[in-house]
């Protein structure tokens, strides 16, 4: 632990979150417009070569760089403890990096909070606890839209669309619903900003692998709007196969990084990591 | 055999105290518990605080009546609870602001944060007593009773009178208004939302942009606005007693922690569960007995299960029976 003698291990709770010393509260959302981009020709979203760990522990990152590029989907496969969930956390600013920095469409935005980069259009479905269980579905829903200030019933509708079976519940508290449900749940919650980058930290673990393949046409369907997809996945063939760009993390660094149909075709990734 | 008379007798001395006395339980458990739901923590200078609130409204009162200022037949003291509840609001935004802010940002365990509402508890415990003195005041005024004794008598021409006191009308209707406003706002409106957010899950409320300080803020305003109802209409009821409000504590979290901690309704159901507990295993049912038995058969002694200065032992043993069979409370809120 950090040596705090206040601190508790509250789950995966990361004080960097509360962290509000240097933010840039705008409050503003995207509307779903593109924004201009400000420099360079770099990607859309960019954790570039990201060195930290959690608190003043161990460095759990080694020069870490992943990306997406708009509109595209970007897998993140590696085995159990690669550091998969904690290079999402950095980019989304839940811990605080030690080397590297962290570009939206050109801008640099290693320093704001992950409130800030929510207003900048950034979403996030973390991997565990990722719904309100309590709540009603709509209420998720209504939540995630709560930087918004303006009619967020579209945006719910457009949600109920991609996910119809979630409209007959939306009455329902959300930690009623199955495993499959739940994760639909935390994805339409984090559309509800109208982000225009959505990162996902294992939407499809712990579901049947029919609801899995529902759920990767979801997510397809999603980027296909426009909404850069940037995933971490345990079923690293399937997710590879949607992918445009893969990377393969291990011990926190980057292993391999080429195109998904690259790395599915390459002998080395598919006897390490893909079983043969 | 007398079964009418019986039952206005158990009503006057049972139904009717206990039901009052519930209402005011039940409030202070929604503060308990709403703290515990946001702040993760038991705060023990709930009671303390309930005291400070009704000091407050008390020397309001004071002043008021020292004008003139009269609500007559209702007591002045409830032209001074707004007063009460804005005071005591600043007093708590203060607190934190001074005190629970700093262990918030190092994200302290719960135990300490009870602790460090201990501390709380004792300066606030000093300040009440500074201030108003650590004696008994009785500030209601105004009409006694919605009806006496007597009259009831007359009206119904039963043997046994019932009572209703003024304070025991206010306590019931003030809980139902200040609940039904309460559960409205948690339901209904976006910030009542997004406290149920934060309680439910603190980092996805802050991933969804909700303002953690801002939550914490309303919240302890609500919380003022519940103690010190809760501990006028209390001591309006019965009477102020700054070592009274301390030991309301015990009924207080028993209430609380039964209903389930971080539940507004297991708070409710708490509360009068532990009231009617207390106030029925307390009461000396020979009178009771005496219109239900026949005449050969009637009692000896007082039929009273327990002395009332015991009391308190009956909110602990509901306490150690729910926290053994079912740890979560009756509501199943957080584990206690
Ligand atoms: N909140 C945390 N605090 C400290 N260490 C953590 C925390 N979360 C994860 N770790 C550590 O970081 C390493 C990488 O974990 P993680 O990013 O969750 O891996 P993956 O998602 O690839 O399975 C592991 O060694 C894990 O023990
Ligand atoms: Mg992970």
């Amino acid at each position: 632990m950090s040596g705090n003698p206040y601190q508790d291990d509250r789950g995966n709770k990361d004080r960097t979150i509360t962290n509000t010393g240097g933010s840039e509260w705008t409050g503003a959302v995207r509307s779903g417009g593109r924004a201009e981009r400000v420099n360079g020709d770099g990607p859309f979203l960019i954790g570039d070569g990201m060195t930290g760990g959690y608190g003043t522990g161990a460095n759990i990152l080694q020069d870490c760089t992943i990306s997406v590029e708009r509109g595209e989907i970007a897998v993140i496969v590696g085995p159990n403890g690669a550091g998969k969930s904690t290079a999402m956390k950095a980019v989304f600013g839940m811990l605080t990096l030690r080397g590297g920095a962290v570009r939206l469409n050109g801008e640099d935005i290693t320093r704001l909070t992950p409130q800030a980069r929510v207003a900048r259009g950034m979403a996030f479905v973390p991997q565990t606890n990722n719904i309100f269980t309590s709540m009603t579905v709509e209420e998720n829903l209504e939540m995630g839209a709560f930087l918004r200030r303006d009619d967020i019933s579209a945006t719910i509708a457009e949600v109920y669309d991609l996910f119809p079976v979630l409209r007959d519940k939306r009455r329902q508290p959300a930690g009623e619903l199955s495993g499959g449900q739940r994760q639909q749940v935390a994805v339409g919650r984090a559309l509800m900003t109208r982000p225009g980058v959505l990162m996902l930290d294992e939407p499809t673990a712990g579901v049947s692998p029919i609801v899995m393949d529902e759920l990767f046409d979801r997510i397809i369907e999603v980027a296909r709007t426009g909404i850069s997809i940037l995933m971490v996945e345990q079923n690293a063939r399937q997710a590879l196969e949607i992918a445009d760009k893969g990377f393969v993390l291990v011990q926190g660094a980057n292993a391999y990084t080429d195109t998904g149909k690259a790395l599915l075709a390459d002998p080395d990734v598919r006897r390490t990591f893909l079983g043969g | 055999m007398d079964f009418l008379n019986a039952f206005v007798a158990l009503a006057n001395f049972v139904l009717i105290p206990a039901t009052a006395y519930g209402a005011q339980l039940a409030l202070g458990a929604l503060g308990v518990t709403l703290i515990y739901g946001i702040l993760r923590f038991s705060n023990f200078a709930h009671g303390d605080t309930m005291a400070f609130g009704t000091m407050v409204t008390i020397l309001f009162t004071w002043w008021f009546q020292s004008m003139g200022l009269s609500l007559d037949p209702l007591p002045t003291a409830l032209a001074a609870l707004p007063f009460g509840i804005v005071v005591t609001a600043l007093l708590l935004l203060g607190t934190d602001r001074i005190v629970y802010r700093f262990y918030r940002e190092q994200k302290a365990k719960p135990v300490i944060l009870v602790i460090v509402s201990m501390g709380v508890m004792f300066i606030l415990n000093g300040l009440v007593r500074f201030i108003i003195g650590p004696d008994e005041q009785r500030f209601a005024d105004g009409e006694r009773f919605l009806i006496s004794a007597r009259d009831f008598k007359e009206i119904t021409g039963l043997e046994e009178g019932l009572a209703i006191r003024t304070t025991q009308g206010i306590t019931i209707i003030t809980a139902v208004i200040v609940v039904a406003l309460l559960f409205w706002f948690l339901k209904s409106t976006r910030t009542g939302k997004s406290m149920r957010a934060f309680s439910d899950n603190e980092d996805l409320a802050l991933l969804s942009g909700i303002n953690p300080e801002r939550v914490v803020a309303i919240t302890w305003v609500i919380v003022a606005a519940l103690a010190t109802i809760a501990g006028v209409l209390y001591g309006l009821d019965k009477s102020f007693k700054p070592f009274t409000y301390f030991q309301l504590l015990l009924p207080i979290f028993a209430a609380a922690i039964v209903g389930g901690l971080g539940s507004p309704l297991g708070a409710i159901a708490g509360g009068f569960l532990i009231a009617f507990s207390e106030v029925s295993v307390t009461y000396a049912y020979k009178k009771v007995l005496g219109y239900l038995l026949p005449e050969n058969m009637e009692p000896e002694g007082l039929v009273q299960l327990l002395s009332t200065d015991y009391k308190f032992a009956v909110s602990f043993v509901i306490l150690i029976i729910v926290l053994l069979f079912r740890p979560t409370g009756l509501f199943r809120g957080k584990t206690a």
